[in-house]
């Protein structure tokens, strides 16, 4: 009987998330693996569905992204995807609202939405492809360019100081910001999915190679041959070791920080921080974030940081609520012969 | 009451308070307009403040000025010239003599020009003593002094006390005008509900000011300004932003979209950002950005997700919005932006009043980018007006463009309200099916469809790349790109199927035609109405849609011999006329922050015709 039909939400698959159109990055970008990756996730994001995902994006090769991806997709302008999505979003808080953007997308034309999105803790997942470099103008440096950098604009090296995107986020008092690299599929899709499950702005900050014009930028960090020792993946509650056999630890004295070796004589895995990505105090994150400037210390991957606080767009809906339930719904007739009247006979 | 004041009827007045910033002059006028305003007359008001908050005192750029001009008869604008000037101040006179009436009435007051504000406002001597005013008719009343002297049992500070000073002379241009203090004293009383000293103090300022002018021997005549007749109907005193505001929640409720605004502060419109935000029981979201790029952008979001978005700005603002508009008129989404227009270019004068921003409105972006421009003409008709640029944006699936200026945002009128009823439902509908959903897909108009996140099935991309029309896929065609470029413009241009013919007022033919657009509404129809009056062959038109102009708008000019346009800027509807219907125009241009006077336009009027009549 029709009655006894077991209707089973069929779970989404990766594939549900292609679209039909063919996608133009260069052979070998790490764009790629972002987006296997997105698509991978998507299908176990609980509670979403499919039509309430918009990806939201500015101008540079990230910013394709949401034609690659069938949920709904707005391609905006220079900088200013995360201005968009927050539209977006206040319009409609049932809506999972997610940015693709790039170093120059988010950090240079629109610093200004970035930090302030930050700030105001709108309900954003911001998937920052950093590749330190102008990709799609053909090789310019970038916010996040080392300095000294030679690029078509920058002959003689870059002069300019480079922003530390996490550091920044921090700063701005993003709620959530965690960092991962297009080479470990697995991390990423896990920091894809804390992004999701996150109430309130979430960075993740993603290594991203650039075939082209910057490629091997991160093999410093990320080549097989090193990445042991070079990249230090933060866990909740456990002490930051890394290395081969992860003999290596991160100790912070007052808010220096060192690398020691716990199997000398004097060190012990008790001198090693234990990572806390909910402390209140955005110190330690800080000093964290910072690491990744410095050669002598690995590069930290994971979730620097994530603490509750209310988000704007939660807000604005609060007080409207509120609103009604103190004076009662808005009756335009009330409204337009409401101050000072008078009538004329 | 002392024997010998007579009443004297009049038909018309204009006044002006002007005092230092501090001293609380756009209070007293405005005060004074919902007095009037309530008494029956018909009035048009004219804010003119300096720029800073707090400019040091008892200087002459410091002076802050409200005139309103009042009747018994039909009132178009705030008054070319004032019948009497409220002068706190030395700085007050020397700002102001200029436009006063030879003849005109200045009650001074004296407590203030000692010899240190005289120096202030650079006269060597004092002008109350040294018959520079002659041929003005003086009123010396030491306001400071005589209101000191109403609160002397009052316990507020020296400074407080000084503050109420301007209800004092409130309370004297009640007793000249024959106005109630009731209005007045309930305001004060709700002003200051939880601080019942300062309503005592000004309460006492303001009723101390009105027995002044029963008492003193200094007046001899009072005045009486009948009420107008104005149409049956309930009545408020409105101002231009306070419209646009009200016109904006309208369209929310009558589209049944929320209403989401996206706006940075900018003088002078930032009132209606400050107005929606009181509304959020109409479920009003107001989003204060962080800049005025943010504003439109988070608009258009919000649009892309099915609210009734709009952005709110003044001249540079809408410079900063360029690019944005772009993308809203190549995404079709709908989107009102409201430009309230100010002294240019660059921070030019933030708080006067220009009509300069036209051609930015039409043409201020990259690439072929036409969208609706229209502008509203009096401080009420904002309220139509925003309506009006809802209404076309969700039917055309574009960005419209809503052009006021700082002289209708800030000055007020006596508006019949509206019944909610009355005004239009604005249709809105939302695709939902899925089998026939493409994204670009055309309907009567040209407009696609509006498919917002949250329909199962409707999953689409758009963005700022050339699309091809109907499937909605990036498209670097060149026939397709030739193809969307025009239909982005004819969409514009059906709209002429949509609004209403240009009206002309007088002959419909003849020498000379006025064609006026936005706020110079009021000063071109007072001009012509007196040049009618004197016997001149003059007839009057007012273009509220710039983009499209009305169908007959060709045929209209065609009629006249001469077509006259007076423009707050260098000529820009004289610009878009002579390109557009290949006539020649005669321009009348004034940039001087100011409306245009009603007198100035009357005489190039009688020096067009040749003093013909």
């Amino acid at each position: 009987m029709a009655d006894n039909i077991e209707v089973k939400q069929v779970k989404l698959t990766a594939k549900d998330f292609a679209t039909d159109q063919d996608v133009r990055w260069c052979p070998g970008c790490g764009d790629y693996s972002i987006l296997a990756q997105v698509q991978r996730s998507f299908p176990d994001l609980v509670d979403v569905k499919k039509e309430d995902i918009v990806w939201v994006s500015g101008i540079g090769c990230s910013s394709r992204f949401p034609y690659y991806m069938d949920t709904y997709g707005f391609h905006g302008i220079h900088g200013r995807a995360p201005a968009i999505a927050t539209g977006v979003k206040i319009a409609n808080p049932e809506l999972s609202v997610w940015v693709a953007t790039g170093d120059g997308d988010l950090l240079s034309i629109g610093g200004n939405h970035f930090i302030h999105a930050c700030r105001k803790n709108i309900d954003l997942k911001v998937l920052l492809f950093n590749n330190r470099i102008y990709g799609l103008t053909k090789g310019q440096y970038s916010p996040t360019s080392e300095k000294g950098k030679k690029t078509k604009t920058s002959p003689y090296g870059s002069v300019d100081f480079p922003f530390n995107p996490v550091s920044l986020a921090l700063g701005a008092e993003a709620t959530f910001v965690a960092r991962c690299t297009d080479r470990d599929s697995k991390h990423m899709q896990q920091m894809i999915k804390r992004a999701a499950e996150h109430k309130g702005i979430a960075l993740i900050e993603i290594y991203q190679n650039c075939v082209i014009f910057n490629d091997g930028t991160f093999d410093a960090i990320t080549d097989k041959a090193v990445k042991d020792d070079m990249l230090l993946y933060m866990e909740q509650g456990k002490p930051l070791l890394f290395g081969k056999n992860r003999e290596k630890g991160i100790k912070i004295d007052g808010a220096v920080p060192s690398v020691i070796n716990i199997t000398e004589i004097g060190n012990s895995i008790d001198d090693v921080l234990v990572h806390d990505e909910f402390d209140l105090s955005p110190v330690r994150s800080t000093i964290l974030a910072h690491l990744a400037d410095s050669p002598d210390f690995p590069t930290p991957v994971g979730v620097f940081r994530q603490i509750f606080r209310p988000t704007v767009d939660g807000e604005i809906h609060r007080q409207i609520k509120e609103v009604k339930a103190l004076k009662g719904e808005g009756d335009l007739e009330k409204m337009l012969f409401s101050g000072n009247t008078w009538v004329v006979n | 009451m002392i024997k010998g004041k007579e009443f004297q009827s009049l038909s018309e007045v204009t006044v002006r308070f002007a005092g230092d910033s501090g001293d609380g002059m756009q209070l007293t006028g405005s005060q004074f307009s919902d007095t009037t305003a309530v008494w029956g007359n018909d009035l048009s008001t004219l804010p003119d403040y300096p720029a800073e908050i707090r400019a040091p005192s008892g200087t002459v750029y410091g002076v802050s000025g409200f005139q309103l001009h009042f009747g018994s008869m039909d009132v178009h604008t705030p008054g070319d010239r004032p019948d009497i000037l409220v002068a706190m101040n030395p700085a007050a006179i020397k700002k102001n003599l200029p436009e006063l009436k030879q003849g005109g009435m200045i009650i001074a007051n004296t407590d203030a020009f000692d010899s240190k504000n005289l120096k202030l406002a650079k006269y060597e001597t004092n002008p109350l003593e040294d018959n520079s005013l002659e041929g003005y008719e003086i009123y010396p009343v030491p306001i400071t002094s005589l209101t000191f002297k109403a609160l002397e049992n009052s316990k507020l500070s020296q400074k407080d006390i000084s503050r109420c000073k301007n209800f004092f002379a409130l309370g004297l241009m009640y007793w000249l005008y024959n106005r109630p203090l009731d209005q007045t004293i309930e305001w004060i009383k709700n002003k200051f509900k939880n601080k019942p000293e300062y309503i005592e103090a000004n309460k006492s300022a303001l009723e101390a000011g009105y027995n002044f002018g029963e008492n003193t021997e200094l007046f001899t005549i009072r005045y009486q300004v009948e009420p107008a007749q104005l149409p049956k109907g309930t009545y408020r005193s409105i101002s231009g932003n306070e419209a646009t505001a009200l016109g904006c929640l309208a369209a929310s409720v009558k589209s049944g979209l929320p209403l989401f605004l996206g706006s940075y502060p900018i003088t002078p419109a930032t009132e209606i950002l400050q107005y929606l935000s009181n509304y959020k029981n109409f479920g009003v979201k107001t989003f204060q950005a962080e800049d005025e790029i943010a504003g439109i952008t988070s608009a258009i979001g919000a649009s892309f997700a099915g609210n009734l978005a709009l952005t709110t700005t003044s001249g540079p603002g809408l410079a900063l919005k360029s690019e944005a508009l772009g993308l809203a008129l190549m995404t079709e989404l709908p989107l009102v932006v409201i430009n309230v227009q100010r002294g240019g270019p660059s921070t030019g004068l933030p708080t006067k009043t220009e009509q300069s921003d036209l051609l930015q409105a039409m043409y201020g972006r990259n690439g072929d980018s036409p969208l609706a421009v229209i502008a509203a003409s009096t401080p009420s008709d904002c309220f139509y007006m925003a309506i009006e640029a809802f209404r076309l944006a969700i039917k055309y699936m574009c960005p419209v463009i809503l052009l006021t200026d700082g002289y209708l945002a800030n000055g007020s009128e006596p508006w019949k309200i509206p019944h909610a009823n009355e005004l239009a439902d604005i249709p809105v509908k939302f695709w939902t099916d899925k089998e026939t959903y493409q994204t670009y897909l055309r309907d009567e108009f040209l407009s696609r469809p509006w498919a917002k996140p949250g329909t199962p099935g409707l999953e689409h991309r758009i963005g700022g790349l050339e699309k091809a029309n109907i499937t909605g896929a990036v498209s670097y065609d060149h026939d397709n790109h030739d193809l969307m470029v025009k239909l982005r413009e004819q969409k514009i241009q059906n709209m002429v199927c949509d609004i209403p013919d240009l009206e002309v007022t007088g002959e419909e033919q003849g020498e000379l035609l006025l064609l006026g657009w936005g706020g110079t509404y009021g000063a071109i129809t007072e001009a012509v109405l007196r040049c009618m009056k004197a016997g001149y062959k003059v007839s009057q038109a007012h273009l509220k849609y710039l983009n499209p102009m009305p169908g007959n708008t060709g045929e209209v000019l065609k009629k006249f011999k001469k077509v006259l346009i007076p423009e707050i800027n260098l000529g820009q509807l004289a610009m878009l006329i002579k390109s557009k219907y290949l006539i020649p125009v005669e321009q009348f241009n004034l940039v001087r922050g100011l409306p245009f006077k009603s007198s100035d336009i009357e005489e190039r009027i009688i020096d067009l015709i040749g003093g013909k009549i």
